[in-house]
């Protein structure tokens, strides 16, 4: 598998500038004679989608949605990053680099993580040009907040409704493009194979959700933007549509997989009420700005918050981490709550939970400017518990939200298959081993507006590709294989229903590969991954047809790609024999509980090349150099 | 909790619906009410028969995507709450609840409670947007934008594009709808230049689609999940009249792209 990451030469700010000279281009008048595909509609997809076409290239681009406005990117609540130092307290293009380094506990690609900062601002730029209606002050000017792993304000956001409204922005864009005709949309249409010929990604097949239909798209260059694979733990804070199905394709036509094991954890999300539990909703890390997070100090209290006074409260993450305080990084934050829980001192009916607490702040601020902060954050919390986070503290728990690993991509985000891209949170490139809050946003559209339409000009220029017939034997076969796979998942007709299956799959991952792992219980869960699945072949039922809206089947093929995925993710948190970021292993740790790295073995992406169902994949390193940066024990106390 | 609920059933687009009965038993109060759906499809799957088909995403209320007419109401009796952020402690033991795709000659059903809302996405594509290619922009301060300004844009730039406001509307229009987005645009500086082909382009999409007129109604406002208000429909008339008297022979030259 070649990995070579073909990151530039140069010193580390200069490496994007002489990259794009170096880059070949393609002549105006030519772009209209290529074609790409671009998967997904979030920020990545339709700011993707939305730059290839303006600049000429005829641009075709899905999504599972019944809209692109719809992608997931819409529900990213608190901000967006740029190293715009608007506010004078020191950040700039290099701090927020290290940041970004540091929040990933030292395992993502410098460079990589270096041109993201360095595009951080255009993208803020792009975003206000687009419309986008972004929180000012009284002068008119852009307002920011804090955010976790940071001690600058370099967060811009438009209420708690940032993703939203980025993505408003994006999707307007693309359909500007789609009115232009420069973009066909297929909405209702999902992904469910690559078509790689001769080496190189040519097109894709996918079902019209509608229809039922199985239709083959051929282009020039395919782009992956999908998202997360999050959902593997069924509980989470995604979508119920994401999916992992697009990648996990991809992998199996021969894409390397990097760094699955790098799951997110969010600190703060609404508990789990009870089996009926469909999926989590995320209370915005802005919060925590404002919010104090304390457990009673005694075990078992069951009085309520108001009854427990002062003294007897733990205000555990400003105790343990002074200098951040409830602000420390999320997979630290998320940790420390389970460590509390886990000593008998959650609260709520299930003890897993934690109390996020505005008193003190309302106290200091005034209801009426806490409203305004977060007016919309308080009203969902209020919605969906019936509680008053005004009065009463919020209770929060940690739930899965992000995924930093991913397809592996190079700098110029091409995937380990020619002609594939992959952007935005479905490539494993720029957080490393834990995303600060605020940076999946920035990622998704660097990657969208400012990355792919260099990087896919420089490959359609340097690529001759003969047109691809439509009976090419790969395509035929893999048309063949969606139709099969249809059929085969209909003519089940177990006794057990898809979404029994994706719950038991969930609480697998949850329980052996959660927020603390080590060897034992990951072995223990790669065991019971397989029986699941094989008992999901034999034992599943997928009521309906194929050829009309189903969405059990749907379901059905997510999951199943699900069941393997996640048996993946087990075994690269067993490969990676250390603790960084969010993969904590147990047996890793410093005398006070923090995640212990070992760079001499680790400092490396491991990348799995599938071999074929049967088989064990191989796993693969790209190693990581760091030239400019030296790699430090990540402290926030 | 236990309850009876009517739901339209249909095939497809092609084929009649009617209403079917489901008694829906053991539903807790703390379930969402696509929650209370999923026990209820859990249970059909199980016995063999087709789950109800309904739209749904994010589940946090942002997506826009799920929406459904519970006793007549868009997103329930809850107000400014979308249909999965509804909970089943605003129902009462016992209660008969009917649920129905939204009604709207636009929005043809295609399964279910699954509508094509297709017609939104025309709207948008036909000038819901501001003309700024990748790459084209000033420094983001370089254009200071009133906080008042901002704010009324925000407001009207939080529609979630659910299609409520057409369902509730007695004349299916798609006013609300239109109107949140050439308010949001139109507030801010950067939204001037294309100000007025911009509402002459989406009213004529808005137009060209099966949505009826607005007569003044306002049930829209009252649907809305996110608190859109009608007066974005006085800025959008107030857009389209001041564009007829200055624009016109220029947007007409155009052809009502909307300059795109």
């Amino acid at each position: 598998m070649n990995l070579d990451p073909k990151v530039p030469s140069g010193p580390l700010a200069e490496k994007w500038s002489k990259t794009k000279f170096d880059y070949k281009l393609v002549n105006p008048s030519n772009k209209r004679k290529y074609s790409v595909i671009m998967v997904g509609s979030g920020l990545a997809g339709a700011g993707g989608a939305a730059s290839l076409a303006e600049l000429g290239y005829y641009v075709k681009c899905f999504c599972y949605q019944d809209s692109p406005r719809r992608a997931h990117s819409i529900a990213a609540q608190g901000g967006i990053n740029a190293a715009k130092n608007y506010h004078n307290d020191g950040d700039s293009v290099w701090r927020l680099f290290y940041d970004t380094v540091k929040g990933g506990d030292f395992r993502a690609r410098e460079a990589n993580v270096y041109r993201l900062a360095e595009v951080s601002n255009s993208i803020i730029d792009q975003c206000a040009a687009l419309g986008v209606p972004f929180a000012r002050e009284y002068g008119g000017l852009l307002d920011n907040r804090s955010f976790g792993g940071a001690q600058v304000s370099r967060t811009f956001y438009a209420r708690g409704q940032t993703g939203q409204q980025l993505l408003l922005g994006a999707y307007q864009a693309l359909e500007r493009q789609i009115g232009r005709g420069q973009v066909q949309m297929f909405t209702r249409h999902e992904m469910q194979e690559l078509i790689v010929v001769d080496g190189r990604a040519r097109g894709i097949v996918v079902r019209d959700m509608v229809t039922g239909a199985v239709e083959t798209h051929l282009a020039d260059a395919v782009c992956l933007a999908t998202g997360g694979y999050g959902n593997v733990y069924f509980l989470s804070t995604y979508a119920k549509g994401c999916n992992g199905t697009a990648i996990w394709r991809a992998y199996k036509k021969g894409a390397g997989f990097a760094n699955p094991c790098f799951t997110q954890i969010h600190p703060t999300c609404i508990p789990v009420t009870g089996e009926h539990q469909s999926k989590l909703t995320l209370m915005s890390e802005s919060l925590r700005n404002d919010g104090r997070i304390w457990v009673p100090k005694k075990q078992g209290d069951t009085r309520a918050p108001g009854d427990v006074p002062e003294d007897e409260r733990d205000y555990y993450l400003e105790r343990k981490y002074p200098s951040y305080g409830n602000l420390a990084p999320r997979d630290i934050s998320s940790r420390a709550a389970k460590q509390v829980c886990d000593e008998g001192r959650g609260v709520g009916a299930t003890g897993l939970g934690v109390y996020l607490d505005f008193a003190e702040s309302i106290g200091r601020l005034g209801e009426d400017t806490i409203r305004e902060k977060y007016g919309n954050l308080f009203e969902m919390y209020e919605r969906i518990t019936a509680e008053d986070p005004y009065t009463v503290p919020m209770r929060i728990f940690p739930a899965t939200h992000y995924t930093m690993g991913g397809l592996w991509v190079d700098y110029n985000l091409q995937s380990s298959i020619p002609g594939l891209f992959v952007l935005g949170e479905a490539n494993f490139s720029d957080h490393g081993a834990n995303r600060l809050g605020a940076s999946a946003l920035m990622q998704g559209l660097a990657d969208g507006y400012f990355v792919i339409p260099y990087t896919m000009g420089d490959y359609l220029a340097r690529t001759k590709q003969a047109p691809l017939a439509a009976d090419h034997p790969d395509v035929r076969a893999a048309e063949a294989a969606v139709a099969g796979r249809t059929q085969r998942l209909l003519g089940i007709k177990g006794k057990r229903t898809v979404t029994s299956f994706h719950r038991a799959l969930g609480r697998i991952m949850w329980e052996h590969c959660g927020m603390a792992r080590n060897a034992a219980d990951l072995k223990a869960g790669l065991a019971k991954i397989p029986p699941l699945r094989e008992e999901f072949w034999r034992n599943v039922t997928v009521p309906g047809s194929g050829d009309e809206i189903n969405q059990s089947l749907e379901m059905a093929g997510r999951v199943a790609d699900f069941l393997e995925l996640g048996e993946l993710i087990i075994r690269d948190a067993l490969e990676r024999d250390e603790s960084c970021g969010c993969h904590f292993r147990e047996e890793h740790q410093t005398p006070d509980g923090e995640a212990l790295r070992d760079d001499q073995r680790f400092t490396h992406v491991a990348v799995w090349e599938y071999q074929g169902d049967a088989a064990t994949p191989v796993r693969h390193q790209e190693a990581l150099t760091y030239e400019n940066i030296q790699l430090a024990t990540r402290s926030y106390k | 909790m236990n309850l009876t609920l009517h739901v339209w059933r249909q095939q497809n687009a092609r084929t009649p619906g009617r209403f079917v009965t489901y008694e829906a038993h053991d539903i807790s109060p703390d379930m969402s009410f696509l929650e209370m759906l999923d026990v209820v499809n859990e249970r059909l799957i199980e016995g063999g028969e087709d789950p109800i088909a309904f739209d749904h995403d994010c589940r946090e209320g942002i997506c826009g995507t799920c929406g459904v007419v519970v006793n007549g109401r868009p997103h329930g009796p809850r107000e400014r709450t979308t249909a999965c952020q509804l909970h089943m402690r605003s129902f009462a033991d016992g209660d008969s609840i009917t649920i129905e795709p939204w009604r709207a000659k636009a929005f043809p059903v295609l399964k279910d409670l699954i509508v094509d809302r297709g017609a939104l996405d025309r709207i948008i594509a036909a000038g819901g947007f501001i003309s700024a290619p990748i790459g084209s922009a000033p420094d983001a301060n370089a254009i200071p934008v009133r906080k008042v300004l901002a704010e009324l844009s925000m407001d009207a730039a939080a529609c979630i594009g659910c299609g409520a406001c057409v369902a509730a509307c007695p004349n299916a229009s798609a006013m609300l709808f239109t109107a949140a987005k050439v308010s949001h645009l139109g507030l801010l500086p950067q939204g001037q230049p294309e100000r007025f082909d911009r509402v002459r382009a989406m009213v004529a999409q808005m137009d060209a689609e099966a949505f009826g007129s607005c007569t003044n109604h306002e049930e829209c406002e009252a649907a809305c999940p996110k608190g859109i208000t009608v007066e974005t429909i006085g800025r959008m008339n107030a857009d389209y009249v001041m564009a007829s008297l200055t624009v016109g022979r220029r947007a007409a030259r155009l052809g009502d792209s909307g300059g795109g």
